[in-house]
């Protein structure tokens, strides 16, 4: 599972740092970076902080491209 | 669903961020007819942005940046392979190896690559690269992992100076040499560049501005310094080469199509010009090879590199491919763009260098959080914050609404006025440019246009 965060509609709001923080950080006060492959552990919490991304900034796939 | 007014085979040529959401949005529309995609890397399609950032802090593989599919898209992807020309009489696209693609719609994405360095043995020395695709972050990545004595970024735009923040963020000594008066300056105008120079010096960049670098030194086949046009001598192992993007065209010279060195010209819709200027109807342009007409900028030609405008303009562009007529929808999202570098987030809603003044709406330098509102004869045209994301979608909505420049002081957090200072910017009236035609023929029936040079 890949993820892409549509930074220009990012607020920086951080929903997602706390629901999963080990896949996103803020850098300095409001730069999101984020692990933009999931580690197999983490797809429940990326699940919940695509959810719960006020702005619907985040979106996750599997790669684009294959097997289609 | 919204019914495809127009079925048949679709060809998309350029398999990253534009053409990759086309093809989705082509299928999200109802579009039920063939579909391929042609790219000449050999990997699917795969996100830029994080690979001046998150790659070069070693937080993420350049392996890993592949794109997430937003929903399966039936189509046969031609991977690592080139278009070489376009036959729009028998609406065909010819692929390296000689085949020929039957179209009955066209989409052209192919993007920009970097410029490269213009001397070729220097550029092939050992540890001199450029980045722009994943193998190039993959190398820079593992240049930087070895430990350089110094690394040199010629060139601050935001690729630039991007890599100087991740070299200092991994604790290595970099030089940033840059030709203009300070980082940013082309982008963002003479008040942020200044701010970006201050900032870059704060986070320890040797920062040389006014400066070029005049030759790059080898010895072995490695590189070892480059000596600067002020005299200057800069002892290096890797050197990155960050003189901005050029356009995919050439593979259009020839076809045409009105493409030159600021991209392909098209309509508000992503349809194509042909070279005398005629609106095709079958062959669309989306993301960075495009040059379009926004209503809000005096319907000059934007050239943009935006990931925002790669996206929506890949959305009209399909949507477009498969509707009739009164049913199209012309591109008018405003550009915005991000940047993240030394720790801070710098975001751009509208076109800073369609401006003649800028005035520092909210915070300050100082603070290192701010608002930079820009004007263009009397209108607010753009608006940049450092750390005060949550702002600017007030910004856009005076953008959209051509609200007079300055803003109204009541709106800013300022107890007086803020001055307006001259922007600083490139002149907004050569945001155009095109390759040099000429008319040939005389008779009414016979009057043509021949492609005289190529600019850049
Ligand atoms: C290091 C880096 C950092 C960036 N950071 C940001 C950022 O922070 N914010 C932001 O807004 N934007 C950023 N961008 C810009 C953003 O990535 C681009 O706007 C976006 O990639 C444009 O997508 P595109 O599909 O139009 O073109 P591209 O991504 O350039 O893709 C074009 C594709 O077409 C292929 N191609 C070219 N010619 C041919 C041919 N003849 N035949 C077949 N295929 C061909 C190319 O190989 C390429 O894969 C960054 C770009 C880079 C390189
Ligand atoms: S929750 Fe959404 S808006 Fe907030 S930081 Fe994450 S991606 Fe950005």
């Amino acid at each position: 599972m890949y993820i892409v965060v549509d930074l220009n509609r990012c607020q920086g709001y951080a929903q997602c740092v706390f629901l999963a923080p080990k896949v996103f950080e803020l850098h300095g006060e409001e730069a999101l970076m984020y692990l933009t492959r999931v580690p197999e552990d983490q797809q429940d919490p990326v699940r919940r902080a695509v959810a719960a991304c006020p702005v619907q900034a985040i979106t996750v796939g599997g790669a684009a491209g294959a097997g289609n | 669903m919204p019914g495809t007014d127009r079925p048949g085979r679709i060809v998309v040529v350029g398999a990253s961020l534009a053409g990759l959401r086309a093809a989705e949005a082509l299928r999200d529309n109802g579009f039920t007819g063939e579909l391929t995609l042609v790219g000449e890397e050999d990997r699917p399609p795969y996100d830029r942005p994080p690979l001046s950032k998150a790659v070069l802090l070693g937080r993420v593989r350049a392996a890993d940046v592949t794109l997430p599919a937003r929903r399966a898209v039936d189509a046969r992807w031609r991977l690592g392979v080139r278009a070489e020309g376009v036959d729009l009489t028998h609406r065909t696209v010819l692929l390296a190896g000689g085949e020929r693609l039957p179209y009955d719609r066209l989409l052209i994405a192919t993007g920009t690559r970097a410029r490269p360095w213009p001397h070729p043995g220097e550029a092939a020395l050992h540890g001199v690269l450029a980045l722009r695709t994943a193998a190039d972050a993959a190398l820079l990545s593992g240049l930087l992992d070895a430990g350089p004595r110094r690394v040199l970024v010629i060139g601050a735009g935001f690729t630039g100076s991007e890599i100087a923040s991740a070299c200092r963020g991994r604790g290595l000594d970099v030089t940033v040499v840059e030709r203009g008066p300070a980082p940013l300056v082309g982008a963002l105008g003479g008040t942020l560049g200044a701010f970006a120079a201050a900032l870059q010096r704060a986070h320890g960049v040797d920062l040389r501005c006014g400066v070029t670098v005049t030759s790059l030194q080898g010895r072995d086949g490695r590189l070892v310094g480059a000596e600067l046009s002020d005299g200057g001598r800069i002892e290096a192992d890797v050197a990155v080469v960050c003189l901005g993007a050029v356009r995919n065209t050439e593979w259009l010279d020839g076809s045409g199509l009105a493409a030159g060195p600021r991209g392909l010209a098209c309509d508000a819709g992503c349809r194509a010009f042909d070279m005398y200027g005629i609106v095709t109807d079958d062959v669309f342009v989306a993301g960075d090879v495009a040059r379009f007409p926004h209503p809000l900028f005096e319907y000059q030609l934007l050239s943009l590199e935006h990931w925002g405008n790669a996206v929506a303009q890949a959305e009209v562009a399909a949507h477009n491919m498969i509707s009739e007529g009164p049913r199209r929808r012309p591109h008018l999202a405003v550009p915005a763009f991000w940047s993240s570098q030394f720790g801070l987030n710098i975001k751009s809603v509208g076109v800073p260098t369609f401006s003649d003044r800028v005035v520092i709406a909210q915070g300050s330098p100082a603070e290192r959080r701010l608002v930079a509102v820009y004007g263009y004869r009397g209108r607010v045209t753009a608006a940049v914050s450092v750390n005060r994301a949550k702002s600017l979608e007030y910004y856009e909505r005076l953008i959209e609404s051509a609200a007079p420049f300055p803003p109204d002081p009541a709106t800013t957090d300022r107890t007086v006025a803020p001055t307006p200072v001259p922007s600083d910017v490139p002149d907004p009236r050569q945001l155009s440019h095109g390759p040099t035609v000429a008319l040939t023929g005389h008779l009414p029936d016979r009057r043509g246009l021949a492609l005289v040079r190529r600019e850049s």
